[in-house]
């Protein structure tokens, strides 16, 4: 019919050959582990310099009145201590984990779309490039919040939001292309015999988040470009003035907002769920009571975003519409909890650093879940809204419940990466600064938030200075504490430590363990056979 | 199952990924500095410069990117696996293009059935449009906006329906330029495809012929209130999707014409048709919810 005039590419072969040398290893690769460890990377940095945000916003609150900072820096940096975390930190080290382990625990060679892969991890540094950088554009970076909300982002921004709703646009972009990468390579990758039900519980979390993800992040374009439109181009999407609503904003935002919450926890679950079993010896006990759960908590992650806007004055079936939506979610993550504990019933426990992360993962997540419950209820709500007590809450399902978890699987599967184990005491010590730290910094801004502290506000009021005082400290040294973690990393990376076994945990179950320490850099050229 | 799997296809590194990403780069500090120039100064500055240099980037990278991946695809490298990751991948990058335009469709039904009725006074909100707007009634298509703005509401007779019909013909077209590959009768896809073309052309000029009508007999500007702007964004993004649609059938198109595409390989050409159709889909909600009703 046709001739093929071009040679073919010998690329067949080439796979089996090592990395490329130099920095075009990691520009041009292709390599689920390469574009892992660059993820990984980016945001352990990006957590670095959202960490030092919160430092400075810690400092200002270090004493009451206004000292240290301007108020409007102050708002430029709980905005972009925000967005850096979310959008910066936790979501890109989950995928980070995604690239490294899935493949690798489904025997797949690779993610399914190698090369999209690659385009979706280099955005990142240029929209965050793009986000950093308008902190210097006159008139300051964003300084609305990270929700955004309307009227703040329209009306009273400044002229940087332009930069803002695009680089959120090009994040999006990024993280649609890497759900639907994790999404394809599941459903389509897995080794023969690899079932649904026989998938690890992080690679049936991930899958969920996926979806998550791919129904979300659209949205939150939409509602970027309605911002886009509403400031720079006269449209009235969010002014009543032109038959709209600032309130449709909160509407909009939140339908990605809540189930983003969910995309920054399922992961974690998958992470406990894997660790928790290696440590008691035992097998998950429940696993598909998890599978249900984790698909029960997506569901419903759907139809509770309006709590997080009880006091706008809606109608009050939708209050308790959503007030009831939301308790329910409080049953399958109960589930979860009462698995995890379940498997370490009577199972023969060791406590390695992962493990405690682990450990102190189950206890303090559950706390951020309680207040969170507390948040629910509709009428009681409208006394914490708004105030450090919500601050408390997100805090400690986030860093106490998703960041303990991101610690947990670095400590989980370094030695598999790098080949050597980690310096144990420095983890361990670690673990105890990062614990006793994370409390003193988190758990008195509950106190402060029932006494009624407002959030995003430089000042307060005189009697709430000595519970901020050991709320600063607390947080400095929780900073802090993450420097030992970078330099234990870097030490591990430097592959200074003993050589690991190819199975480093003796309870540890499933197929990354079956290959090299550390992992060669294809794994699988053909498909392993799974029992 | 053991065959198709008895060799994975891992591709190798590419260059284009990382063009992309820096035309991204561009295009977002383009357009983000761009759209503030101009509502300072009303002038285009280095911003527009930036933009049109991060289309150029992306449109080289396509273009590069494409062009390796048919190279790759022609010689046989890609094997079934990989064909059905395509068709996955394409398929959910269009559910997330289902969750843009629900994005502006939820502002739709809010603002006719939320904000506008209690804009009038509806639910427990009598006293929002005693107050703040006395006088103002609240109807749909909103031609008097709470502010005062008016502007007339645009029909559905008339272009919008014969706009309708030319989408659902091409729906048609490109079905048969699809049952055509499968009989292997490359006369009935060229021609299938041509039509199919042209009348995404003909669709694109009558939106910009109805536009012109909108601005200039009817006063439905992209700034009448939250009618025009749904009107406009909602209308606005389907009609860059089908410039994106048409665009991807002309490639397809040329590809034909230089012999590509058989049976059993066809990846492109079903991921265009998928895409044709979801564009069609999305035009009669439009149709139904900004028009008629």
């Amino acid at each position: 019919m046709n001739t093929i005039t071009q040679t073919a590419p010998t690329h067949a072969d080439e796979h089996h050959h090592g990395p490329a040398k130099g920095i075009k290893r990691w520009i041009f690769t292709t390599n689920h582990k390469d574009i892992g460890t660059l993820y990984l990377w980016f945001a352990f940095i990006m957590f670095l310099v959202g960490g030092a945000m919160a430092m400075v916003i810690r400092a200002e609150l270090f004493q009451p009145g206004l000292q240290i900072v301007e108020p409007h820096f102050f708002n430029q940096m709980t905005t972009v201590h925000g967005l850096i975390m979310v959008f910066g930190a936790v979501m890109p080290a989950f995928t980070g984990l995604a690239n490294w382990m899935i493949p690798m625990m489904i025997g797949a060679p690779d993610m399914a779309l190698p090369r999209m892969n690659n385009l979706s991890f280099w955005i990142l540094p240029f929209a965050f490039l793009i986000l950093l950088s308008s902190l210097f554009v006159e008139g300051g970076g964003p300084a609305f919040g990270w929700t955004f909300y309307a009227p703040l982002s329209t009306t009273y921004s400044g002229d940087s939001t332009a930069l803002f709703v695009f680089a959120v646009h090009i994040m999006g972009i990024s993280s649609i292309m890497g759900a639907i990468n994790v999404v394809v390579t599941i459903w389509n990758m897995r080794a023969p015999g690899m079932t649904w039900m026989k998938m690890p519980l992080f690679v049936w979390t991930w899958f969920i988040t996926a979806y998550l993800l791919i129904a979300v992040m659209p949205v939150l374009a939409g509602a970027v470009t309605m911002v886009l439109t509403d400031k720079y181009f006269g449209t009235s999407f969010f002014n009543a003035a032109g038959g709209g609503d600032p309130v449709m904003f909160q509407h909009i935002f939140w339908f990605f907002g809540h189930p983003e919450v969910y995309i920054m926890i399922l992961p974690a679950f998958g992470i406990i769920s894997t660790i928790v079993p290696t440590f008691s010896r035992k097998p998950l006990f429940g696993y598909s009571s998890m599978v249900y759960a984790t698909a029960s908590i997506a569901f419903l992650s759907f139809i509770v975003w309006a709590h997080h806007m009880f006091t706008t004055g809606m109608p009050v079936f939708a209050e308790l519409f959503f007030m009831y939506c939301t308790m329910l979610i409080s049953v399958p993550t109960g589930v979860k909890v009462f698995n995890w504990v379940a498997t370490m019933w009577r199972g023969a426990l060791s406590f390695e650093v992962p493990m405690m992360f682990s450990i102190a993962f189950i206890v303090l997540f559950t706390m951020g879940g309680f207040s969170g419950l507390m948040l629910a209820i509709t009428p009681v709500d409208f006394q914490y809204h708004d105030t450090y007590f919500v601050v408390a809450h997100f805090h400690y399902v986030l860093v106490t419940g998703a960041i303990f978890s991101l610690i947990a699987a670095t400590y989980y599967w370094l030695p598999k990466w790098t080949g050597v184990m980690y310096d144990i005491g420095l983890a361990k010590l670690h673990f105890w600064c990062s614990l006793i730290s994370v409390n003193v910094l988190f758990f008195p801004m509950h106190f402060v938030g029932l006494a009624g502290m407002p959030r995003r506000i430089p000042d307060y009021s005189i009697q709430f200075a000595n519970w901020n005082q050991i709320i600063s400290l607390g947080g400095f040294a929780f900073g802090l504490s993450q420097l030992i973690f970078l330099a234990l990393v870097i030490k591990a990376c430097r592959k200074k430590g003993d050589p690991v076994p190819d199975k480093v945990w003796d309870g540890a179950t499933g197929l990354e363990w079956e290959v090299k320490s550390p992992a060669p850099y294809h794994t699988f050229t053909t498909p392993p056979e799974i029992k | 199952m053991t065959e198709q799997h008895s060799q994975y296809y891992v591709p190798t590194q590419s260059p284009w990924p990382i063009v992309g990403a820096f035309g991204f780069f561009l295009v977002a500090v383009g357009a983000g500095t761009l759209v503030a120039q101009l509502s300072q100064t009303g002038e285009a500055g280095w911003g527009q410069m930036v933009l049109m240099a991060g289309l150029f980037v992306l449109f080289i990278m396509m273009f590069g990117w494409f062009k390796d991946q048919i190279q790759e695809s022609r010689v046989g490298l890609h094997n079934q696996q990989l064909g059905i990751s395509y068709r996955q991948g394409m398929s959910w990058f269009i559910f997330s293009e289902v969750m843009f335009f629900g994005a502006f469709f939820g502002a739709l039904f809010y603002a006719r059935m939320i904000s506008v009725p209690w804009l009038g006074g509806a639910s427990n909100n009598v006293m929002t449009g005693e107050i703040l707007w006395p006088g103002f009634e609240a109807i749909w298509p909103l031609t008097t906006t709470p502010a005062g703005n008016t502007t007339q509401a645009m029909g559905y007779w008339g272009l919008p329906l014969i706009n309708t019909l030319i989408l659902l013909t091409s729906s048609v077209t490109i079905h048969f330029a699809h049952t055509g590959l499968e009989a292997d009768k490359r006369k009935q896809v060229a021609w299938m495809l041509g039509f199919t073309i042209l009348l995404g052309s003909c669709f694109l000029a009558l939106q910009v012929e109805e536009y012109i009508h909108a601005y200039q007999d009817l006063g439905l500007k992209l700034d009448s209130g939250v009618y025009g702007n749904t009107f406009f964004l909602l209308t606005g993004f389907h009609g860059m999707h089908v410039t994106l649609g048409t665009l991807f059938l002309i490639v397809i198109f040329f590809r034909i014409l230089a012999g590509h595409f058989s049976a059993d390989n066809q990846f492109a050409f079903q991921a265009a048709s998928w895409y044709w159709h979801f564009v069609d889909v999305v035009w009669l909600c439009l149709f139904v919810f900004v028009y008629i009703l």
